[in-house]
């Protein structure tokens, strides 16, 4: 069997706020079809290392690419690195599908303007082909319904799927989830953990931070656990879960049962 | 002049000579000529402003930090009576040391510019409080999905400030469309103006005055009017305001 694409790389990705190193050099691959669930308690850093993989937090140091491309960067005069081509950072970017906690759909857009947007404005989509792509996706996650509501009317579980389709529509190379649950009601949390389930069942390439333990063992194909800024383990779900070797991964699993 | 009986000579509103108000009405459409323009300078001058003390360098913050600060400062008549006299003057020598020869600016030019960098001083401040108000969830999506700088202020900076912004920017018109009148002390013939002269003229000060008063007045009942359009209109994805 040949082996999968690489569709991320990233090598001993540091990040540094201050005085505090939040992230201790974390190394990651994820080839196609691989659905990477990254857990560990909060501070650990798992948000900010999602948001390093796509430039919206600077990596101190180390290294990311994307489908073999690495994403270039020069010291930034303070210790740090910054994108040597901001355009290079926006191609990629245009191609990796984020979901926030917090949705963050634009406000001031209906729920299909928001989903056209990035195809139309980033990618060069004709109106009339991303209105229809939007359509199927808006369709799809259950919000056809809501294509002409403003996000502000609706539910988050509602907003959330339409963030989940807004980043669908830009045939994303690889979804990026951070806690895409955290901020809903506890009985909203099903219909988002529905549709991210048939993604991965898609195979789809996937990266989720998540709180949802029975999720991310139901859905990833591999687990990283993070503890302090560092992998503390990693490995198939069944062996994170039921075998954890690590003194603090079988700690957290105790505390979230 | 007027019947016995009469207070007021309402004939002197006509339109024709000797009636005064084809006088009035020009020196109301120069008033509103002179808002409009110095409107659009000062929102231009305040989205640059706005944009270069968020966004800018250090020496770019300080130089409009003494620029709102000093225009915020000075009694707008004074300043008028500084950047109009002062200003025609500076840029008389300029030409001259260029070999120009003495320029004529024109009356409408010099209001709107004075009403301008007065109106941009303050919306400076009220766009960088409204965009300051936009989520930063807003922005970090659309930089994650790839736009360029120039895009994401076009596509969700601005459209996204506009909600807070408009009760500011609302008061700065109905503001620019009154400071009109203190161009009268520079001489230009708007609207305050030939009302003085009107009823110095005519000695009908009652009449004038109350009919320039009702001029404006209905120039900020049409402007209400717009404003609220213009305010549903942006408000449509804000929570709670539902029209």
């Amino acid at each position: 069997m040949t082996e999968r694409a690489e569709a991320i790389a990233v090598r001993g990705l540091r990040k540094r706020f201050g005085p505090l190193e939040v992230l201790k050099g974390v190394s990651l691959t994820a080839r196609e079809g691989d659905v990477i669930a990254i857990i560990g308690g909060s501070g650990s850093g798992k948000s900010t290392f999602l948001r390093c993989i796509n430039m919206l937090e600077l990596p101190s140091a180390g290294s990311v690419a994307i489908h073999g491309e690495t994403i270039s960067m020069k010291p930034d005069g303070h210790g740090g690195q910054t994108p040597a081509d901001r355009r290079q950072v926006q191609r990629i970017r245009s191609r990796l599908g984020m979901v926030f906690q917090s949705f963050n759909l634009w406000q001031h857009m209906t729920i299909l303007q928001n989903v056209i947007e990035a195809p139309v404005h980033v990618l060069g989509l004709s109106k009339g082909e991303a209105v229809e792509r939007a359509e199927g996706l808006l369709r799809r996650v259950g919000l056809f319904e809501k294509r002409d509501a403003y996000p502000a009317f609706l539910s988050g579980g509602q907003q959330q799927r339409a963030a989940i389709a807004r980043a669908l529509a830009i045939q994303p190379h690889v979804m990026l989830f951070d806690e895409p649950t955290s901020a809903l009601d506890p009985e909203l949390v099903g219909e988002v953990l529905g549709v991210i389930g048939d993604l991965a069942q898609e195979k789809r390439t996937m990266i989720l931070v998540t709180h949802e333990m029975k999720f991310a063992r139901n859905v990833a194909s591999h687990v990283v656990f993070l503890a302090d800024g560092m992998v503390e383990e990693e490995g198939p779900p069944d062996a994170i879960f039921d075998a954890p070797r690590s003194e603090r991964l079988r700690k957290f699993i105790s505390s979230i049962h | 002049m007027a019947d016995a009986g009469s207070l007021i000579n309402w004939s002197l509103l006509a339109l024709d000579p000797p009636g005064w108000g084809g006088v009035l009405l020009t020196g109301f459409a120069n008033s509103i000529k002179i808002a409009i323009g110095g409107y659009a300078l000062g929102l231009t001058l305040g989205t640059g402003g706005a944009l270069g003390k968020l966004y800018g360098g250090p020496v770019l913050k300080d130089l409009l930090e003494v620029y709102t600060t000093v225009v915020r400062a000075v009694p707008e008549l004074v300043l008028i009576l500084i950047l109009y006299y002062a200003g025609t003057d500076l840029l008389n020598r300029l030409s001259l040391a260029l070999g120009y020869g003495s320029v004529d600016i024109s009356g409408l030019a010099a209001g709107i510019f004075v009403i301008g960098v007065v109106q941009g001083a303050y919306s400076t401040e009220v766009l960088r409080g409204a965009i300051r108000a936009v989520p930063t969830g807003q922005i970090e999506a659309a930089r994650a999905y790839g736009m360029s700088p120039g895009q994401i202020l076009r596509r969700v900076t601005l459209p996204a400030m506009l909600p807070h912004a408009i009760p500011g920017l609302s008061n700065l018109w109905l503001i620019a469309t009154k400071d009109t009148a203190l161009l009268a002390v520079v001489g230009f013939s708007e609207l305050t103006l030939v009302t003085r002269q009107a009823a110095g003229a005519t000695k009908s000060y009652l009449l004038f005055f109350c009919a320039a008063g009702v001029l404006y007045l209905l120039l900020t009942l049409f402007s209400n009017m717009v404003i609220g359009v213009i305010e549903r209109r942006y408000r449509r994805g804000l929570a709670g305001h539902a029209s």
